[in-house]
Protein backbone atom coordinates (compact mmCIF):
# COMPACT_ATOMS: atom_id res chain seq x y z
CA UNK A 1 0.00 0.00 0.00
CA UNK A 2 2.75 2.33 0.81
CA UNK A 3 4.41 1.76 -1.83
CA UNK A 4 1.50 2.21 -4.21
CA UNK A 5 1.20 5.84 -2.64
CA UNK A 6 5.02 6.39 -2.85
CA UNK A 7 5.35 5.48 -6.30
CA UNK A 8 1.87 7.64 -7.28
CA UNK A 9 2.79 10.83 -5.43
CA UNK A 10 6.47 10.28 -7.32
CA UNK A 11 4.48 9.85 -10.71
CA UNK A 12 2.56 12.78 -10.42
CA UNK A 13 5.00 14.71 -9.00
CA UNK A 14 6.97 13.48 -12.11
CA UNK A 15 3.88 15.01 -14.00
CA UNK A 16 3.46 18.06 -12.38
CA UNK A 17 7.33 18.97 -13.25
CA UNK A 18 6.95 18.42 -16.45
CA UNK A 19 3.99 20.13 -17.08
CA UNK A 20 5.35 23.23 -14.51
CA UNK A 21 8.82 23.11 -16.77
CA UNK A 22 8.08 25.06 -19.78
CA UNK A 23 5.85 28.21 -18.01
CA UNK A 24 8.38 28.52 -15.30
CA UNK A 25 11.11 28.86 -18.32
CA UNK A 26 8.98 31.13 -20.31
CA UNK A 27 8.36 33.07 -17.03
CA UNK A 28 11.66 33.42 -16.43
CA UNK A 29 12.71 34.55 -19.84
CA UNK A 30 9.99 37.70 -19.70
CA UNK A 31 10.56 38.83 -16.40
CA UNK A 32 14.51 38.22 -16.28
CA UNK A 33 15.22 41.97 -17.64
CA UNK A 34 18.89 42.70 -17.89
CA UNK A 35 21.01 45.91 -16.69
CA UNK A 36 19.80 49.29 -17.86
CA UNK A 37 21.70 51.18 -20.17
CA UNK A 38 20.70 54.73 -20.15
CA UNK A 39 18.50 55.95 -23.19
CA UNK A 40 18.97 52.47 -25.20
CA UNK A 41 16.39 49.32 -25.18
CA UNK A 42 16.76 46.51 -22.03
CA UNK A 43 15.31 43.55 -21.05
CA UNK A 44 14.32 40.47 -23.56
CA UNK A 45 12.49 40.63 -26.32
CA UNK A 46 10.48 37.25 -27.02
CA UNK A 47 10.32 36.33 -30.57
CA UNK A 48 7.39 33.77 -31.76
CA UNK A 49 8.58 32.66 -35.30
CA UNK A 50 7.34 30.60 -38.04
CA UNK A 51 9.48 27.05 -38.34
CA UNK A 52 10.57 28.11 -41.58
CA UNK A 53 12.16 31.51 -40.33
CA UNK A 54 14.53 29.69 -37.58
CA UNK A 55 18.12 29.53 -40.32
CA UNK A 56 17.02 33.22 -41.28
CA UNK A 57 15.79 34.56 -37.96
CA UNK A 58 18.79 33.23 -36.24
CA UNK A 59 21.60 35.89 -38.10
CA UNK A 60 18.89 38.03 -37.78
CA UNK A 61 18.99 37.60 -33.84
CA UNK A 62 22.93 37.79 -34.01
CA UNK A 63 22.87 41.04 -35.47
CA UNK A 64 19.75 42.75 -33.54
CA UNK A 65 21.93 42.02 -30.47
CA UNK A 66 25.03 43.37 -31.78
CA UNK A 67 23.96 46.65 -32.06
CA UNK A 68 21.43 46.27 -29.48
CA UNK A 69 23.66 45.44 -26.71
CA UNK A 70 21.25 46.15 -23.86
CA UNK A 71 18.74 43.77 -25.20
CA UNK A 72 18.48 39.72 -25.46
CA UNK A 73 16.12 38.35 -28.12
CA UNK A 74 15.03 34.81 -27.02
CA UNK A 75 13.23 33.09 -30.42
CA UNK A 76 10.38 30.37 -30.01
CA UNK A 77 10.02 28.71 -33.16
CA UNK A 78 7.17 26.74 -34.31
CA UNK A 79 5.06 25.82 -37.03
CA UNK A 80 2.86 29.13 -37.45
CA UNK A 81 -0.82 28.00 -36.54
CA UNK A 82 0.61 26.08 -33.55
CA UNK A 83 2.25 29.89 -32.71
CA UNK A 84 -1.36 31.31 -32.80
CA UNK A 85 -2.53 29.16 -30.68
CA UNK A 86 0.06 29.76 -28.44
CA UNK A 87 -0.75 33.54 -28.48
CA UNK A 88 -4.22 33.30 -28.70
CA UNK A 89 -3.85 30.90 -25.32
CA UNK A 90 -2.27 34.11 -23.75
CA UNK A 91 1.18 32.56 -24.12
CA UNK A 92 3.45 35.98 -23.61
CA UNK A 93 5.47 37.39 -26.24
CA UNK A 94 6.52 40.43 -27.66
CA UNK A 95 6.67 39.53 -31.11
CA UNK A 96 4.73 37.33 -33.97
CA UNK A 97 6.46 35.92 -37.46
CA UNK A 98 3.79 34.02 -39.34
CA UNK A 99 4.63 32.24 -42.71
CA UNK A 100 1.63 33.31 -44.26
CA UNK A 101 -1.55 35.45 -43.10
CA UNK A 102 -4.32 33.09 -42.85
CA UNK A 103 -2.51 32.95 -39.00
CA UNK A 104 -1.65 36.64 -38.60
CA UNK A 105 -5.28 37.65 -39.60
CA UNK A 106 -6.49 35.12 -36.36
CA UNK A 107 -4.51 36.22 -34.09
CA UNK A 108 -5.40 40.34 -35.33
CA UNK A 109 -8.88 39.47 -35.20
CA UNK A 110 -8.57 38.35 -31.68
CA UNK A 111 -7.32 41.75 -30.43
CA UNK A 112 -4.08 40.38 -30.27
CA UNK A 113 -2.05 42.07 -32.29
CA UNK A 114 -0.32 46.11 -31.44
CA UNK A 115 -1.62 48.11 -34.57
CA UNK A 116 -0.94 46.55 -37.65
CA UNK A 117 0.82 43.63 -39.04
CA UNK A 118 3.37 44.19 -42.12
CA UNK A 119 4.78 41.67 -44.80
CA UNK A 120 8.40 41.53 -44.20
CA UNK A 121 9.55 38.66 -46.81
CA UNK A 122 7.77 36.61 -48.95
CA UNK A 123 8.50 32.78 -50.18
CA UNK A 124 8.29 31.70 -53.50
CA UNK A 125 7.80 27.98 -55.01
CA UNK A 126 10.50 25.84 -56.48
CA UNK A 127 10.87 22.53 -57.79
CA UNK A 128 12.64 20.50 -55.50
CA UNK A 129 14.66 17.79 -57.51
CA UNK A 130 17.91 15.44 -56.51
CA UNK A 131 21.54 16.80 -56.65
CA UNK A 132 22.26 16.51 -60.19
CA UNK A 133 19.01 16.47 -61.06
CA UNK A 134 18.86 12.64 -62.71
CA UNK A 135 15.89 12.79 -64.48
CA UNK A 136 16.29 16.64 -66.22
CA UNK A 137 13.51 18.22 -65.15
CA UNK A 138 13.44 21.69 -66.44
CA UNK A 139 10.09 23.37 -65.33
CA UNK A 140 6.67 22.76 -64.39
CA UNK A 141 5.12 20.77 -67.68
CA UNK A 142 7.59 17.75 -66.50
CA UNK A 143 4.96 17.39 -64.16
CA UNK A 144 2.47 16.15 -66.33
CA UNK A 145 4.85 13.10 -67.38
CA UNK A 146 3.88 9.88 -66.15
CA UNK A 147 7.28 8.20 -66.45
CA UNK A 148 8.55 10.30 -63.62
CA UNK A 149 7.98 10.01 -60.05
CA UNK A 150 6.31 13.14 -59.02
CA UNK A 151 5.70 13.94 -55.50
CA UNK A 152 3.20 17.32 -53.93
CA UNK A 153 2.53 18.04 -50.75
CA UNK A 154 -1.11 17.24 -49.63
CA UNK A 155 -3.87 19.18 -50.41
CA UNK A 156 -4.94 21.59 -46.90
CA UNK A 157 -1.26 21.31 -46.29
CA UNK A 158 -0.06 25.00 -47.20
CA UNK A 159 2.82 24.09 -49.64
CA UNK A 160 0.84 21.80 -51.19
CA UNK A 161 -2.35 24.20 -51.82
CA UNK A 162 0.26 26.40 -53.18
CA UNK A 163 1.93 23.79 -55.51
CA UNK A 164 -1.26 23.34 -57.22
CA UNK A 165 -2.66 26.77 -57.50
CA UNK A 166 1.26 26.86 -59.50
CA UNK A 167 0.27 23.90 -61.09
CA UNK A 168 -3.34 25.19 -62.39
CA UNK A 169 -1.87 28.49 -63.48
CA UNK A 170 0.75 26.44 -66.21
CA UNK A 171 -1.94 24.53 -67.44
CA UNK A 172 -0.67 21.25 -66.05
CA UNK A 173 -2.60 18.05 -64.78
CA UNK A 174 0.38 16.55 -62.88
CA UNK A 175 0.79 12.71 -62.57
CA UNK A 176 1.43 12.42 -59.03
CA UNK A 177 2.73 9.97 -57.06
CA UNK A 178 2.39 10.49 -53.67
CA UNK A 179 0.91 13.33 -51.67
CA UNK A 180 3.23 14.02 -48.92
CA UNK A 181 2.02 15.25 -45.19
CA UNK A 182 4.04 17.93 -44.80
CA UNK A 183 7.26 19.41 -47.14
CA UNK A 184 9.83 18.03 -44.99
CA UNK A 185 8.87 14.56 -45.76
CA UNK A 186 8.60 16.00 -49.34
CA UNK A 187 12.02 16.78 -49.63
CA UNK A 188 13.22 13.55 -47.52
CA UNK A 189 12.02 11.58 -50.79
CA UNK A 190 13.49 13.87 -53.03
CA UNK A 191 16.91 14.39 -51.32
CA UNK A 192 16.93 10.44 -51.20
CA UNK A 193 16.71 10.40 -55.10
CA UNK A 194 12.70 8.38 -54.14
CA UNK A 195 10.96 10.96 -56.19
CA UNK A 196 12.25 12.62 -59.73
CA UNK A 197 10.69 16.03 -58.49
CA UNK A 198 9.16 18.00 -55.73
CA UNK A 199 7.52 21.52 -55.16
CA UNK A 200 8.72 23.66 -52.01
CA UNK A 201 9.59 26.67 -51.19
CA UNK A 202 12.65 28.04 -51.92
CA UNK A 203 13.80 28.45 -48.50
CA UNK A 204 13.46 24.81 -48.49
CA UNK A 205 15.92 24.22 -51.33
CA UNK A 206 18.41 26.96 -49.99
CA UNK A 207 18.42 25.33 -46.49
CA UNK A 208 19.82 21.90 -47.60
CA UNK A 209 22.77 22.64 -48.74
CA UNK A 210 23.69 21.49 -51.83
CA UNK A 211 21.79 17.83 -51.30
CA UNK A 212 18.88 19.15 -53.42
CA UNK A 213 18.68 21.32 -56.64
CA UNK A 214 15.85 23.79 -57.60
CA UNK A 215 14.61 24.46 -61.01
CA UNK A 216 13.02 27.86 -60.79
CA UNK A 217 9.30 28.36 -61.63
CA UNK A 218 8.70 31.29 -64.13
CA UNK A 219 6.98 34.95 -62.41
CA UNK A 220 4.32 34.76 -64.22
CA UNK A 221 2.71 31.24 -63.00
CA UNK A 222 4.74 31.47 -59.30
CA UNK A 223 2.49 31.63 -55.85
CA UNK A 224 3.65 34.13 -53.49
CA UNK A 225 3.92 32.92 -49.85
CA UNK A 226 3.49 36.22 -47.55
CA UNK A 227 5.18 36.50 -44.31
CA UNK A 228 3.54 39.28 -41.91
CA UNK A 229 5.23 40.40 -38.46
CA UNK A 230 3.99 42.65 -35.57
CA UNK A 231 4.32 43.55 -31.90
CA UNK A 232 1.69 41.29 -29.84
CA UNK A 233 -1.10 43.59 -27.84
CA UNK A 234 0.27 41.89 -24.65
CA UNK A 235 3.94 42.15 -25.49
CA UNK A 236 5.84 42.50 -22.07
CA UNK A 237 8.54 44.68 -23.86
CA UNK A 238 7.28 46.64 -26.70
CA UNK A 239 9.38 49.21 -26.98
CA UNK A 240 12.60 46.53 -28.11
CA UNK A 241 9.46 44.43 -30.50
CA UNK A 242 9.09 47.41 -32.65
CA UNK A 243 13.10 47.89 -33.06
CA UNK A 244 13.49 44.43 -33.70
CA UNK A 245 10.29 44.66 -36.38
CA UNK A 246 12.31 47.94 -37.71
CA UNK A 247 15.52 45.90 -37.67
CA UNK A 248 13.93 42.83 -39.79
CA UNK A 249 12.80 45.73 -42.25
CA UNK A 250 16.01 47.55 -42.21
CA UNK A 251 18.20 47.22 -45.45
CA UNK A 252 20.39 45.07 -42.94
CA UNK A 253 17.53 42.65 -41.89
CA UNK A 254 16.40 42.42 -45.80
CA UNK A 255 19.77 41.45 -46.43
CA UNK A 256 20.12 38.44 -44.35
CA UNK A 257 17.00 37.16 -45.32
CA UNK A 258 17.44 37.30 -48.71
CA UNK A 259 21.09 35.48 -47.85
CA UNK A 260 18.52 32.64 -46.60
CA UNK A 261 16.10 32.63 -50.24
CA UNK A 262 13.60 35.24 -49.04
CA UNK A 263 12.42 37.60 -51.28
CA UNK A 264 12.01 41.44 -50.07
CA UNK A 265 7.76 42.21 -50.38
CA UNK B 1 -14.40 -3.15 13.45
CA UNK B 2 -10.42 -2.37 13.93
CA UNK B 3 -8.43 -0.68 10.27
CA UNK B 4 -6.21 -3.63 10.66
CA UNK B 5 -8.39 -5.98 10.19
CA UNK B 6 -11.01 -4.22 7.50
CA UNK B 7 -7.87 -4.26 5.66
CA UNK B 8 -6.93 -7.84 6.06
CA UNK B 9 -10.19 -9.05 5.19
CA UNK B 10 -10.50 -6.41 1.83
CA UNK B 11 -7.15 -8.33 0.82
CA UNK B 12 -9.46 -11.17 0.29
CA UNK B 13 -12.64 -10.82 0.23
CA UNK B 14 -13.94 -7.14 -0.79
CA UNK B 15 -12.31 -5.81 -3.81
CA UNK B 16 -9.77 -3.18 -2.86
CA UNK B 17 -10.86 0.48 -3.41
CA UNK B 18 -7.24 1.73 -4.71
CA UNK B 19 -7.30 -0.92 -7.53
CA UNK B 20 -10.07 0.07 -8.70
CA UNK B 21 -9.57 3.60 -8.40
CA UNK B 22 -6.08 3.18 -9.82
CA UNK B 23 -7.42 0.73 -12.78
CA UNK B 24 -10.28 3.17 -13.70
CA UNK B 25 -7.77 5.78 -13.95
CA UNK B 26 -6.05 3.60 -16.40
CA UNK B 27 -8.57 2.79 -17.90
CA UNK B 28 -10.37 6.23 -18.46
CA UNK B 29 -7.39 7.08 -20.64
CA UNK B 30 -8.47 4.74 -23.34
CA UNK B 31 -12.26 5.35 -22.55
CA UNK B 32 -12.16 9.63 -23.03
CA UNK B 33 -10.08 10.16 -26.01
CA UNK B 34 -12.97 7.00 -27.57
CA UNK B 35 -15.63 9.62 -26.15
CA UNK B 36 -14.35 12.47 -27.47
CA UNK B 37 -14.22 10.79 -30.92
CA UNK B 38 -17.61 9.34 -30.70
CA UNK B 39 -18.89 13.08 -29.94
CA UNK B 40 -17.44 14.30 -33.00
CA UNK B 41 -19.10 12.21 -35.10
CA UNK B 42 -21.40 13.36 -37.95
CA UNK B 43 -24.42 10.35 -37.79
CA UNK B 44 -26.49 12.07 -40.47
CA UNK B 45 -23.82 12.09 -42.82
CA UNK B 46 -22.10 8.84 -42.25
CA UNK B 47 -23.52 6.62 -45.03
CA UNK B 48 -22.41 9.56 -47.81
CA UNK B 49 -18.73 10.11 -46.26
CA UNK B 50 -18.19 6.37 -45.55
CA UNK B 51 -18.91 5.52 -49.56
CA UNK B 52 -16.45 8.19 -50.91
CA UNK B 53 -14.00 6.81 -53.48
CA UNK B 54 -11.51 8.19 -51.07
CA UNK B 55 -12.70 5.83 -47.89
CA UNK B 56 -13.87 2.53 -50.21
CA UNK B 57 -9.83 3.22 -52.04
CA UNK B 58 -8.91 3.52 -48.76
CA UNK B 59 -10.32 0.35 -46.52
CA UNK B 60 -9.70 -2.02 -49.72
CA UNK B 61 -5.89 -1.34 -49.56
CA UNK B 62 -6.04 -1.56 -46.02
CA UNK B 63 -7.32 -4.81 -46.06
CA UNK B 64 -5.19 -6.26 -48.76
CA UNK B 65 -2.12 -4.70 -47.24
CA UNK B 66 -3.08 -6.29 -43.45
CA UNK B 67 -4.23 -9.50 -44.70
CA UNK B 68 -1.22 -9.91 -46.89
CA UNK B 69 1.40 -8.46 -44.10
CA UNK B 70 -0.51 -11.11 -41.83
CA UNK B 71 -0.12 -14.18 -44.41
CA UNK B 72 3.64 -13.06 -45.08
CA UNK B 73 4.30 -13.02 -41.18
CA UNK B 74 2.59 -16.84 -40.78
CA UNK B 75 4.63 -18.14 -43.67
CA UNK B 76 8.07 -16.78 -42.16
CA UNK B 77 7.68 -15.20 -38.93
CA UNK B 78 5.82 -18.35 -37.30
CA UNK B 79 9.86 -19.96 -38.67
CA UNK B 80 11.81 -17.22 -37.25
CA UNK B 81 9.94 -17.76 -34.00
CA UNK B 82 11.18 -21.72 -33.87
CA UNK B 83 14.78 -20.69 -34.80
CA UNK B 84 14.77 -18.51 -31.34
CA UNK B 85 12.96 -20.75 -29.45
CA UNK B 86 14.84 -24.03 -30.55
CA UNK B 87 17.77 -23.07 -31.79
CA UNK B 88 20.85 -22.20 -29.89
CA UNK B 89 23.10 -19.72 -31.92
CA UNK B 90 26.07 -17.44 -30.97
CA UNK B 91 24.24 -13.94 -30.75
CA UNK B 92 20.87 -15.27 -30.41
CA UNK B 93 19.53 -12.56 -28.10
CA UNK B 94 21.45 -9.92 -31.00
CA UNK B 95 18.74 -11.47 -33.57
CA UNK B 96 15.81 -11.18 -31.46
CA UNK B 97 16.90 -8.01 -30.32
CA UNK B 98 16.86 -6.84 -33.88
CA UNK B 99 13.26 -8.66 -34.93
CA UNK B 100 11.62 -7.00 -31.45
CA UNK B 101 13.05 -3.39 -32.40
CA UNK B 102 10.07 -2.44 -35.01
CA UNK B 103 7.88 -2.79 -31.95
CA UNK B 104 9.46 0.29 -29.78
CA UNK B 105 11.41 1.90 -32.95
CA UNK B 106 9.33 5.07 -34.32
CA UNK B 107 7.81 3.53 -37.43
CA UNK B 108 8.78 6.67 -39.40
CA UNK B 109 12.37 5.64 -38.46
CA UNK B 110 11.26 2.16 -39.92
CA UNK B 111 10.09 3.64 -42.74
CA UNK B 112 13.43 5.70 -43.75
CA UNK B 113 15.42 2.42 -42.93
CA UNK B 114 13.22 0.84 -45.20
CA UNK B 115 13.85 3.73 -47.62
CA UNK B 116 17.27 3.70 -47.34
CA UNK B 117 17.23 -0.22 -47.75
CA UNK B 118 14.71 -0.80 -50.72
CA UNK B 119 14.51 2.24 -52.01
CA UNK B 120 15.01 3.31 -56.19
CA UNK B 121 18.88 4.41 -54.69
CA UNK B 122 18.51 1.95 -51.42
CA UNK B 123 21.41 -0.67 -50.81
CA UNK B 124 19.41 -3.61 -52.20
CA UNK B 125 16.80 -1.72 -54.09
CA UNK B 126 18.12 -0.44 -56.64
CA UNK B 127 20.18 -4.03 -58.02
CA UNK B 128 16.98 -5.20 -57.30
CA UNK B 129 15.12 -2.50 -59.74
CA UNK B 130 18.05 -3.05 -62.12
CA UNK B 131 17.15 -6.90 -62.21
CA UNK B 132 13.12 -6.68 -62.79
CA UNK B 133 11.81 -3.78 -62.67
CA UNK B 134 10.42 -3.71 -59.52
CA UNK B 135 10.19 -0.36 -57.42
CA UNK B 136 8.93 -0.43 -54.02
CA UNK B 137 8.02 2.44 -53.22
CA UNK B 138 5.02 4.50 -54.07
CA UNK B 139 3.51 0.84 -54.51
CA UNK B 140 1.30 -1.57 -53.17
CA UNK B 141 3.91 -3.78 -52.88
CA UNK B 142 5.83 -0.93 -50.37
CA UNK B 143 2.61 -0.69 -48.56
CA UNK B 144 2.77 -4.58 -47.52
CA UNK B 145 6.53 -3.94 -47.11
CA UNK B 146 6.08 -1.65 -44.33
CA UNK B 147 2.99 -2.81 -42.38
CA UNK B 148 4.74 -6.80 -42.81
CA UNK B 149 8.07 -5.08 -41.12
CA UNK B 150 6.15 -3.52 -38.70
CA UNK B 151 3.48 -5.75 -37.73
CA UNK B 152 5.48 -9.73 -37.96
CA UNK B 153 7.34 -9.19 -34.51
CA UNK B 154 4.11 -9.64 -32.86
CA UNK B 155 3.82 -12.69 -34.49
CA UNK B 156 7.40 -14.00 -33.86
CA UNK B 157 7.56 -12.76 -30.19
CA UNK B 158 4.18 -14.80 -29.29
CA UNK B 159 4.93 -17.63 -30.70
CA UNK B 160 8.47 -17.78 -29.88
CA UNK B 161 7.06 -17.28 -25.78
CA UNK B 162 4.65 -20.20 -26.45
CA UNK B 163 7.55 -22.53 -28.15
CA UNK B 164 9.60 -21.83 -25.25
CA UNK B 165 6.89 -22.59 -22.43
CA UNK B 166 6.13 -25.64 -23.86
CA UNK B 167 6.64 -28.65 -22.22
CA UNK B 168 8.94 -30.68 -24.47
CA UNK B 169 8.34 -34.07 -23.43
CA UNK B 170 5.63 -34.47 -25.59
CA UNK B 171 7.64 -34.00 -28.56
CA UNK B 172 9.99 -35.88 -27.13
CA UNK B 173 7.11 -38.80 -26.82
CA UNK B 174 6.01 -38.43 -30.03
CA UNK B 175 9.36 -38.71 -31.46
CA UNK B 176 10.09 -41.81 -29.30
CA UNK B 177 6.67 -43.39 -30.84
CA UNK B 178 8.54 -42.82 -34.31
CA UNK B 179 7.03 -39.92 -35.34
CA UNK B 180 8.63 -38.02 -38.20
CA UNK B 181 10.25 -34.53 -37.36
CA UNK B 182 7.62 -32.91 -39.67
CA UNK B 183 4.86 -35.38 -38.02
CA UNK B 184 5.83 -33.96 -34.56
CA UNK B 185 5.75 -30.64 -35.82
CA UNK B 186 2.46 -30.77 -37.29
CA UNK B 187 0.53 -33.29 -34.34
CA UNK B 188 2.06 -32.11 -31.21
CA UNK B 189 3.86 -28.55 -31.53
CA UNK B 190 1.49 -26.90 -33.68
CA UNK B 191 -1.93 -27.65 -32.12
CA UNK B 192 -0.19 -27.12 -28.47
CA UNK B 193 1.00 -23.51 -29.46
CA UNK B 194 -2.79 -22.68 -31.69
CA UNK B 195 -3.70 -20.66 -29.06
CA UNK B 196 -0.69 -18.39 -29.32
CA UNK B 197 -0.88 -18.90 -32.72
CA UNK B 198 -4.15 -17.55 -33.05
CA UNK B 199 -3.80 -14.60 -31.01
CA UNK B 200 -0.40 -13.27 -32.53
CA UNK B 201 -1.70 -13.59 -36.05
CA UNK B 202 -4.70 -11.24 -34.60
CA UNK B 203 -2.33 -8.93 -32.91
CA UNK B 204 -0.10 -8.81 -36.43
CA UNK B 205 -3.13 -8.16 -38.27
CA UNK B 206 -4.77 -5.45 -36.06
CA UNK B 207 -0.81 -3.49 -36.04
CA UNK B 208 -1.09 -4.04 -39.85
CA UNK B 209 -4.55 -2.44 -40.53
CA UNK B 210 -3.40 0.57 -37.57
CA UNK B 211 0.05 1.14 -39.67
CA UNK B 212 0.57 4.85 -40.48
CA UNK B 213 4.33 6.20 -40.17
CA UNK B 214 6.10 3.45 -41.86
CA UNK B 215 4.24 3.32 -44.78
CA UNK B 216 3.75 6.85 -45.74
CA UNK B 217 7.82 7.09 -44.83
CA UNK B 218 8.39 4.21 -47.06
CA UNK B 219 5.67 3.87 -49.65
CA UNK B 220 3.92 7.26 -50.05
CA UNK B 221 0.14 8.47 -50.22
CA UNK B 222 -1.96 7.79 -53.05
CA UNK B 223 -5.18 6.75 -53.33
CA UNK B 224 -6.13 3.64 -54.93
CA UNK B 225 -2.33 3.28 -54.68
CA UNK B 226 -0.22 3.70 -51.61
CA UNK B 227 -3.15 5.53 -49.38
CA UNK B 228 -4.42 3.38 -46.24
CA UNK B 229 -6.88 4.27 -43.78
CA UNK B 230 -4.73 5.79 -41.85
CA UNK B 231 -3.13 7.44 -44.19
CA UNK B 232 -6.72 8.82 -45.56
CA UNK B 233 -7.46 9.77 -41.71
CA UNK B 234 -4.20 12.00 -41.45
CA UNK B 235 -4.73 13.69 -45.20
CA UNK B 236 -8.38 14.30 -43.99
CA UNK B 237 -7.31 15.76 -40.43
CA UNK B 238 -6.06 19.18 -42.68
CA UNK B 239 -9.10 19.87 -44.05
CA UNK B 240 -12.07 17.73 -43.92
CA UNK B 241 -12.76 16.96 -40.67
CA UNK B 242 -15.64 15.18 -40.63
CA UNK B 243 -14.32 12.51 -43.31
CA UNK B 244 -11.11 12.40 -40.62
CA UNK B 245 -13.80 11.06 -37.63
CA UNK B 246 -15.99 9.06 -40.03
CA UNK B 247 -12.81 7.01 -40.87
CA UNK B 248 -11.13 6.95 -37.83
CA UNK B 249 -14.83 5.46 -36.12
CA UNK B 250 -14.65 2.97 -38.89
CA UNK B 251 -11.27 2.08 -37.63
CA UNK B 252 -12.25 1.72 -34.42
CA UNK B 253 -15.31 -0.45 -34.97
CA UNK B 254 -13.33 -2.71 -37.53
CA UNK B 255 -10.29 -3.34 -35.13
CA UNK B 256 -12.92 -3.57 -32.15
CA UNK B 257 -14.93 -6.42 -33.30
CA UNK B 258 -11.78 -8.33 -33.87
CA UNK B 259 -10.22 -7.57 -30.67
CA UNK B 260 -13.23 -8.69 -29.12
CA UNK B 261 -13.42 -11.88 -30.88
CA UNK B 262 -10.13 -12.44 -29.64
CA UNK B 263 -11.41 -14.74 -26.92
CA UNK B 264 -10.39 -15.13 -23.42
CA UNK B 265 -8.45 -18.30 -24.01
CA UNK B 266 -6.60 -16.69 -26.55
CA UNK B 267 -5.29 -13.77 -24.96
CA UNK B 268 -4.04 -15.83 -21.99
CA UNK B 269 -1.58 -17.40 -24.42
CA UNK B 270 -0.67 -14.05 -24.97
Amino acid sequence: MTKVRLTLIAGLSLVLAACGGPEAETTMAVGGSTSSLPGGLEGEVLVSAAASLTDAFAQVEAQFEVANSGVDVVLNLAGSSALRDQILEGAPADVFASANTSNMDQVAEAGEVAGESQTFAQNLLQIAVPSGNPATITGLEDFGRDELLIGLCAEGVPCGDFAREALANAGVTPAIDTNEPDVRALLTKVEAGELDAGITYVTDVASTGGALDGVDIPDDVNVVADYPIAVLANAPNPDAAAAFIDFVLSDEGQAVLAEFGFVAP
Amino acid sequence: MSPRSARRRSGVGRLPSLLIVLGCLGLALFVVPLAGLLGRVPWSDLPELLTSDVVTDALRLSLIASVSATAISLVVGVPLAWLLARVEFWGRSLVRGIVTLPLVLPPVVGGAALLFALGRRGLVGEPIGELTGLLLPFSTWGVIVATTFVAMPFLVITVEGALRNMDLRFEGAAATLGAKRWTVMRRVTMPMIAPSLVAGLVLTWARAFGEFGATVTFAGNLQGRTQTLPLAVFVALESERDTAVAISLLMVVVSLVVLIALKDRWWKAL
